[in-house]
């Protein structure tokens, strides 16, 4: 594969598309929606070089169920798409899980609800974390901050996918899907078909026939079926959480913020440190499995006065901040809907006011 | 002795699910009959859908998908495009194919996806215990058009080989049946010519088969047979709706 020079300045889309490639991708199917079309726009060029595949399908339904039959096949495959687009394919989501296939997806998320509008938002939290899709199942959420590490994680989710057989979703926003900033390139990982005994490619005469599927009539095989996932998941939820940690020790006030609202958090952090308050991030990498210990660990900081979670939606993560808190610590929030952002300024002014209730310092 | 007949290398010894009278089975035994004598069965991939015949994974020797209702077309792209050397196949019933899974067979089709469906259509949602399908005929009476499916409310049935064979993806379309040795013997034929044009690499083949489904219609499976001749036939009749002068036999 030809080498792109050792820091290129990209853009978040395009980020996202190259490194599905350097991972080994070379199965895409989408279908066109804001503010991720430029992610279908670079793989229709790029897969030809590569000699992959890019396929625009007849809707996000159709190319999620693509994404089944590839990753049945024992591809590295992706879809990407924006929150409508992403609901239709909770479908598939659920089908996915039960049947056990190794995909990536990701939601450069817009707002909502319906059409909403094409601006950043971060309401797909629950949708992500949470379901979408029928039954009990996880999907593994990947949440980067800036366009390295949409790379990084992008090609990460593949050997995630692929370590434990599950749908990696990686929750980004159009701010970080439009954003140009540096990224030094990984190497491109080997990726085969090779170490997928499971896959449906033809029995070559030589072994019994492979199936792929979701669907257990008898309820004990159901119900062992389920048992399996779970245990999965909980390896998972062992194994796999990661999140940043800043200045938690000694905080009087401790944010949780993902994505891009974290990116926003940093500078208040900042300016609050000016003010001689001292604040701490927890940011979530890992949406699920959520770093519950670690928001646990800094609320039990005696310092900590209390969580302040800053988001795009009307109070989403929270719940899992609260979780985790077990009323250790009040838990506040601050949120923004719409495609609008919070001003570091009202960031700052509800940490004022947990920090320095009476006013004054 | 000699032996004259023998379970086919393309069926599991696994025993069919499906009630006395429906022709389900005799459509699943040709298309194995079919991969086998091609042999085609060691680098097929066949996708099951969502109908009586959700299950039929376990019924082929070929690996096999399970898909979600309506999508098996798009499941199949998806391994076909991974592996485009195997040989691929969706098995769809009409409530799978005309109703949920119009935009997946329509796309598959246009895009000319070097895949085979075989469409067993039998007029009805087999498996949810026979409600009105798009492929119901008019008049016809089922769960849900309990006075007989009423054209003003509830439309009129959709011929889906006579629909697909006006796009340019779909380059071979025909119609069959089950219901005699002889309509046994041409629908193997369509089968087998369905198979051959993908492995030719041609475009989308496509063959829909009428299905008894005697549990839901209320009839016994030999008065069965008769509705297909008549009734159905006279809604679709047999034949090839493209390419039929397409030379394919090796
Ligand atoms: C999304 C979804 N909707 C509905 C169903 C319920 N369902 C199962 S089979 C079926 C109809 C199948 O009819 P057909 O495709 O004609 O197959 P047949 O049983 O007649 O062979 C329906 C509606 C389902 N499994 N999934
Ligand atoms: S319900 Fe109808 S289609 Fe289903 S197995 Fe019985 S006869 Fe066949
Ligand atoms: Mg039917």
């Amino acid at each position: 594969m030809d080498r792109l020079p050792d820091r290129v300045l990209m853009k978040g889309n395009e980020a996202i598309a190259e490194a599905a490639i350097r991972a080994g991708c070379r199965h895409y199917f989408g279908y066109p929606i804001t503010p991720q079309t430029e992610i279908a726009h670079y793989m229709a060029k790029r897969m030809k070089s590569v000699g992959g595949v890019f396929l625009q399908a007849e809707s996000e339904v159709a190319a999620i169920n693509m994404v089944y039959g590839a990753a049945g096949a024992g591809a590295r495959v992706m879809t990407t798409s924006s929150s409508p687009g992403i609901s239709l394919k909770q479908e598939g989501f659920s089908y996915i899980a039960g049947a056990e296939l190794p995909c990536v997806v990701v939601n450069v998320a817009r707002c909502g609800p319906g059409l909403g509008g094409i601006l950043p938002a971060q309401g797909d939290y629950f949708q992500a974390t949470k379901g979408g899709g029928h039954g009990d199942y996880r999907n593994a959420v990947l949440a980067p901050a800036s366009v390295q590490e949409l790379y990084q994680l992008t090609v990460e989710a593949f050997d995630l996918a692929d370590r434990y057989r599950v749908l990696v979703l990686i929750l980004a926003d159009g701010t970080l899907g439009q954003m140009m900033e540096p990224v030094s390139h990984l190497e491109p990982k080997d990726a085969t078909a090779a170490g997928k005994p499971w896959a449906t490619v033809g029995t070559g005469g030589k072994r019994f026939h492979n199936t792929i599927t979701s669907i257990y009539i008898d309820p004990e095989r159901l119900e062992a079926h389920n048992l399996h996932l779970q245990a999965k998941y909980a390896k998972i939820a062992r194994n796999e959480v990661r999140c940043e940690s800043v200045g938690v020790e000694g905080a009087e006030v401790v944010v949780t913020a993902f994505g891009t609202t974290a990116r926003i958090v940093r500078n208040v952090i900042r300016q609050a440190a000016e003010e001689g308050i001292k604040v701490g991030l927890i940011r979530p990498i890992t949406l699920w499995p959520f770093p519950s210990e670690a928001v646990a660990a800094a609320a039990a900081h005696p310092s900590v006065k209390a969580l302040l979670s800053v988001e795009l939606n009307a109070g989403q993560m929270v719940e899992d901040v609260r979780l985790a808190v077990n009323g250790a610590k009040p838990v506040q929030f601050h949120g923004r809907m719409g495609g609008m952002l919070p001003t570091q300024r009202e960031i700052l002014e509800r940490i004022r006011a947990i920090a320095r209730p009476e006013g004054g310092t | 002795m000699a032996l004259v007949y023998q379970r086919t290398c393309g069926l599991l010894d696994v025993p069919f699910h499906y009630c006395p009278g429906c022709t389900h089975g005799i459509v699943h035994k040709l298309v194995a009959e079919v991969l086998c004598e091609l042999g085609l069965l060691d680098g097929a991939i066949g996708v099951s859908s969502v109908g009586c015949t959700y299950n039929n994974y376990e019924y082929f020797a070929c690996d096999m998908q399970q898909a979600a209702h309506g999508r098996a077309p798009a499941v199949a792209t998806g391994i076909k495009r991974v592996l485009p050397d195997a040989t691929v196949f969706t098995y769809q019933g009409d409530g799978d194919l005309a109703a949920i899974g119009t935009a997946e067979i329509v796309h598959a089709a246009a895009r000319g996806e070097r895949i085979t469906t075989v469409f067993v259509n039998n007029a009805i949602y087999g498996m949810t215990s026979g409600q009105m399908a798009p492929t119901t005929l008019v008049g016809q009476v089922t769960t849900t058009s309990p006075y007989g499916r009423d054209a003003a409310t509830q439309g009129f049935p959709i011929n889906v080989s006579e629909m697909l064979a006006t796009l340019r993806g779909a380059v071979y379309v025909e119609r069959v049946s089950v219901t005699s040795v002889k309509g046994i013997r041409a629908a193997k034929k369509a089968i087998r010519k369905a198979f051959l044009v993908q492995r030719k690499g041609l475009g989308f083949s496509f063959v829909e088969v009428l299905s008894t489904c005697p549990t839901n219609w209320g009839l016994s499976p030999v008065e069965s047979l008769k509705w297909v001749d008549t009734a159905m036939q006279e809604q679709y009749p047999l034949g090839v709706f493209k390419g039929a002068d397409l030379e394919v036999e090796p």
